[in-house]
This record gives C-alpha cells, sequence and structure tokens, in this order.
C-alpha cells in the first residue's frame, strides 16, 4: 500500500498551466539575441507535457502544416533540423512566431495569446528532438491518408478506361 | 433491511434521472421501445425471479425425510411429482428467452426502419469539450452551423452524422435514443426521432478529459413551424453592431485573438477551430452546458474560461476592461 503510494507520487511529474501568464511581453529577438539570457517563462513551457501537447494541437489549427509541413519544412523551413536562421532557443521560437519573419511568417501577435505562442514553441521545440521523450505525445495529430486497408472502398473501374 | 436500504438508495439515485436528461423518459421513439423493452425483460425476469424465489423455500420448508438419505437406499426414488416440474420448468425457461430474444429482434427491426427515410441531416462532430452542430452539410446556401444545441421538429426522422476531431467521445441524448460513440477518423451514424415538444439534455459519454462532465448538448424538440422559424433565422448573417461600444466589440473579436479560431457569419471572424458564434446568444448555454446563457456569466467566460472550466482550450486572452465591456456587449448581439 505504502509502496503504491510513494509510487504513484512520481505520477506528479508536472504542473498543467491552465490560465498562463499573458504579461508580461516576449523581448524582441535581435542579433544580440544568442548572447541574451534565457526568458525566465522558458522553465515552464521546455519539456512541459501538458504545454507540448496543447502546441501540437495548435500546430494543426494555425495550420503551421501549410508552409512547415508535419516539421519536414515546404514553403517554409523545416522545423525538425538543426538550421535555425532565427535561433532555435524556445524563447527565441516564440519570438519568431510572435513577431513574425521575412519571408513569410505571420506575426501572430494579438492573435495568439502570449501562453499559446509559448506553447507552440514548446511543440517546435520537440519536432527536432530537443525534449526529453516521456513529455511527447506517442502518436502524431494528422490523420494517415489512406483508410484501413480493410475498409479500403472498392472503386468500379470504368469500361472504356481498360486497355487490353 | 438491507434489501430495503439498497431499494431506498436505487429510488433515491434514480430519482436523480427525472426530466430533462432521463434514459426512461421515452420521448423519443427508440427511447419509448428501449423502456417499453425494458419494463417487459423487468416484468418476465421478475416473474421468473419469484418462481426460483418460491421453489427455494418451499424447498427449505419441507421436512427433511429420513427415508431420503443415501443410507436409506431409496434415494433413487424421487417423488412423483419432480419431473413433470422440471420438464416445465425447463419448457418456461426456453419460451421466456424465446420470448425475450423475439421481442429485443422485433425492437431493433423497428429502429431500423426509423433509420430508413430520413428527412434531416445533422452532422455533430465531437471536439474535446464541445460539440460543433452542422445541418444540410452539403449545400452551402442551406447549412447552419450552431454548437452545443440542436433543434429537431417533433415527428420527423433525424439522421445525425457523427465525427470525432480528437478523442473517443459518445453521443448520448438518453430521452431520446440509446448512445453512439464518435470516433476520430471514421463516420458512425444515429438516428433520432423525437415524439415530444420539449428541452432535453445530452451529455457525452465516454469520459474523453478532464472537462468531460462539462460536455452537454442542449436539444430543444419544436414544433415543424418553430423550427423553421428557427433555421431560416440561423441562415442569416450574424447581427451588425448598433451602438458604439457593440461596434468596439466588433473591432476587437474580428481582429483579434477570437477572430483566429472563431467563425462569425459575415464577418472577418473565419476561425474553424472553435464554436461558431453568428447566432451565440440565442443558445442556452455557454461553453457546452457549463454555464447558463446570461450576461453575468457571459463577462465571467470572456474574462477569465479557464477558472470556469479549466483545461478548455478557450484561454484566458487577458481583456482589459473597456475591451470586456465592448466585447460581451457585441457578443449579446449575436443573436
Amino acid at each position: 500500500m505504502a509502496l503504491a503510494l510513494l509510487a504513484l507520487s512520481g505520477c506528479d511529474r508536472e504542473e498543467r498551466l491552465t490560465r498562463g501568464k499573458p504579461l508580461p511581453e516576449t523581448v524582441p529577438a535581435s542579433a544580440a539575441a544568442h548572447s541574451r539570457p534565457l526568458d525566465p517563462r522558458a522553465a515552464a513551457y521546455e519539456g512541459n507535457a501538458p504545454a507540448i501537447a496543447q502546441g501540437q494541437q495548435l500546430y494543426a489549427w494555425m495550420n503551421c502544416a501549410g508552409c512547415h509541413s508535419h516539421g519536414g519544412g515546404g514553403m517554409g523551413p523545416a522545423l525538425m533540423d538543426d538550421k535555425w536562421l532565427y535561433g532555435g532557443r524556445i524563447d527565441q521560437i516564440a519570438a519568431s512566431i510572435k513577431e513574425g519573419r521575412p519571408r513569410g511568417m505571420p506575426a501572430w501577435q494579438g492573435r495568439l495569446t502570449e501562453q499559446q505562442m509559448w506553447q507552440l514553441a514548446a511543440y517546435v521545440r520537440s519536432l527536432s528532438g530537443q525534449v526529453r521523450k516521456d513529455a511527447v505525445s506517442a502518436r502524431a495529430d494528422e490523420m494517415s491518408n489512406t483508410p484501413p486497408m480493410t475498409q479500403t472502398r472498392r472503386e468500379p473501374i470504368e469500361k472504356e478506361a481498360v486497355t487490353p | 433491511m438491507t434489501r430495503l436500504v439498497a431499494i431506498f438508495g436505487l429510488m433515491l439515485w434514480l430519482s436523480g434521472c427525472a426530466g430533462v436528461q432521463n434514459a426512461l423518459g421515452g420521448d423519443g421513439s427508440e427511447g419509448a421501445r428501449f423502456v417499453d423493452l425494458f419494463t417487459f425483460f423487468t416484468i418476465i425476469c421478475t416473474i421468473m425471479y419469484l418462481l426460483i424465489v418460491g421453489a427455494l423455500l418451499f424447498a427449505l420448508s419441507r421436512r427433511r425425510r429420513a427415508a431420503h438419505t443415501v443410507e436409506g437406499r431409496r434415494h433413487h426414488q424421487t417423488s412423483a411429482v419432480v419431473k413433470p416440474v422440471l420438464v416445465g420448468w425447463l419448457a418456461l425457461v426456453v419460451v421466456g428467452l424465446t420470448v425475450l430474444t423475439v421481442a429485443s429482434f422485433f425492437t431493433d427491426r423497428s429502429n431500423a426502419a426509423d433509420a430508413r427515410n430520413p428527412a434531416l441531416l445533422v452532422k455533430v462532430t465531437a471536439n474535446q469539450w464541445w460539440w460543433d452542430v452542422e445541418y444540410s452539410p452539403g449545400d452551402p446556401s442551406k447549412t447552419v452551423r450552431t454548437a452545443n444545441e440542436i433543434h429537431l421538429p417533433v415527428g420527423v426522422p433525424v439522421h445525425v452524422r457523427l465525427n470525432s476531431n480528437d478523442v473517443i467521445h459518445s453521443f448520448w441524448v438518453p430521452n431520446l435514443a440509446g448512445k453512439q460513440d464518435l470516433i476520430p477518423g471514421r463516420t458512425t451514424d444515429t438516428y433520432l426521432l423525437a415524439r415530444k415538444v420539449g428541452l432535453y439534455r445530452g451529455q457525452c459519454a465516454e469520459f474523453c478529459g478532464v472537462q468531460h462532465t462539462r460536455m452537454a448538448l442542449d436539444i430543444t424538440v419544436e414544433s415543424k413551424a418553430d423550427f423553421q422559424r428557427w433555421y431560416a433565422a440561423q441562415l442569416k448573417p450574424a447581427a451588425a453592431p448598433a451602438t458604439p461600444l457593440e461596434l468596439a466589440g466588433y473591432r476587437y473579436v474580428t481582429t483579434r485573438e477570437c477572430s483566429v479560431c472563431h467563425n462569425i457569419s459575415g464577418t472577418p471572424a473565419g476561425g474553424q477551430v472553435a464554436p461558431d458564434l453568428s447566432h451565440f446568444a440565442s443558445r442556452r448555454s455557454i461553453a457546452a452546458g457549463t454555464l447558463p446563457m446570461g450576461k453575468g456569466n457571459l463577462y465571467g467566460w470572456v474574462a477569465d474560461p479557464q477558472s470556469q472550466k479549466p483545461g478548455s482550450h478557450m484561454p484566458t486572452v487577458g481583456l482589459e476592461p473597456d475591451e470586456l465591456h465592448s466585447v460581451v456587449a457585441y457578443l449579446e448581439r449575436l443573436k
């Protein structure tokens, strides 16, 4: 009994922040961003499982995949590699989301809350494997693009289309 | 004594089912058939139970006869009554089970018959933790999108097409019909045929996360004329702001955080991932039955959704007081 209690007490890994802190503003990233100390809010989001999961949903809802695909990139840069044009630290990613970046990245300031942008940044960090494996979701949100083999509908082949 | 306490407890528990959310209400065609079937099962099973208990009591009360012991060597000589009673009992069990099977088969068939000619298609998509409702999804000129409420014309068979956007939920309007799961990546179906005009409550019946409790659905069953009136009103674009305060709210809602997730027809707010707000103020409740619709609750919900429904995907935006006043004023305009 005592052992079970002890084991279960280990389950309370982190706190789930439901409200977030809308203020203060994110510090704008600049050329000297790398020398800046890490934003103190990073500790609450970096590697935080609920924040990453929430960011994963926002990634789909805000159609980030439209440009960045599911991390592999397309019209926008890939997010799962080791190249970071504007810094790969969580606060730098949050700043890129907030302020937008040249050549297409829109600014989300005033569209998403600070908390949501940080959650997104936490998820983007996980795309390149920067966070602990036990904090990330075990499955992707996007649907597989084909139904299970057993459920594939039979499409009749039109007669004229069949070549001998 | 224990049984008395148990029965009393059961009655107390069942009394909680009365009214808008009652599995024995029988206000829908399917629900009524199930109530009939349930009553039939209960009667048959009660009779069988009483027969068994009676036989048991009779056996207990019979005096043990010395001649019937193994030592008496006459144990094979059973009473002449026993054999016909046992055969009769066996026949009763066979007939009883057959009757119950046939009854449930015909109930199932009549439910399927209702589903044959649905006059209305409603698409219900479950989300954590709200219901997205779409009428006539095939025809854009007739499509009505709402959330957390379903209006049904009385006596009209309705096809409800079910989907889920995240996890498995279950669609359950106890007064009208049984449960049906909503599964991500699959389409499931259920059919509703409401028999009585009234207000009912639906509820997610499959645990789906922290706010599973606050995932309710307001069902309004009304006459065909009332339904047509409601439908025509829902088809119209959202009401335009009428006062300067409402205009300020309109500007905030359609350009800031709200518009990213919420849709309001006829405005630049076109988000598709949260409840449609086009006719928000005409609904009976806020946030899937979390709060009754009203000015005070609206203020509370918009100012800090996370204190009303922690974990909900509606974030605490941190509106300034003047922004809050104007946003609530505009939302109240959206009848």
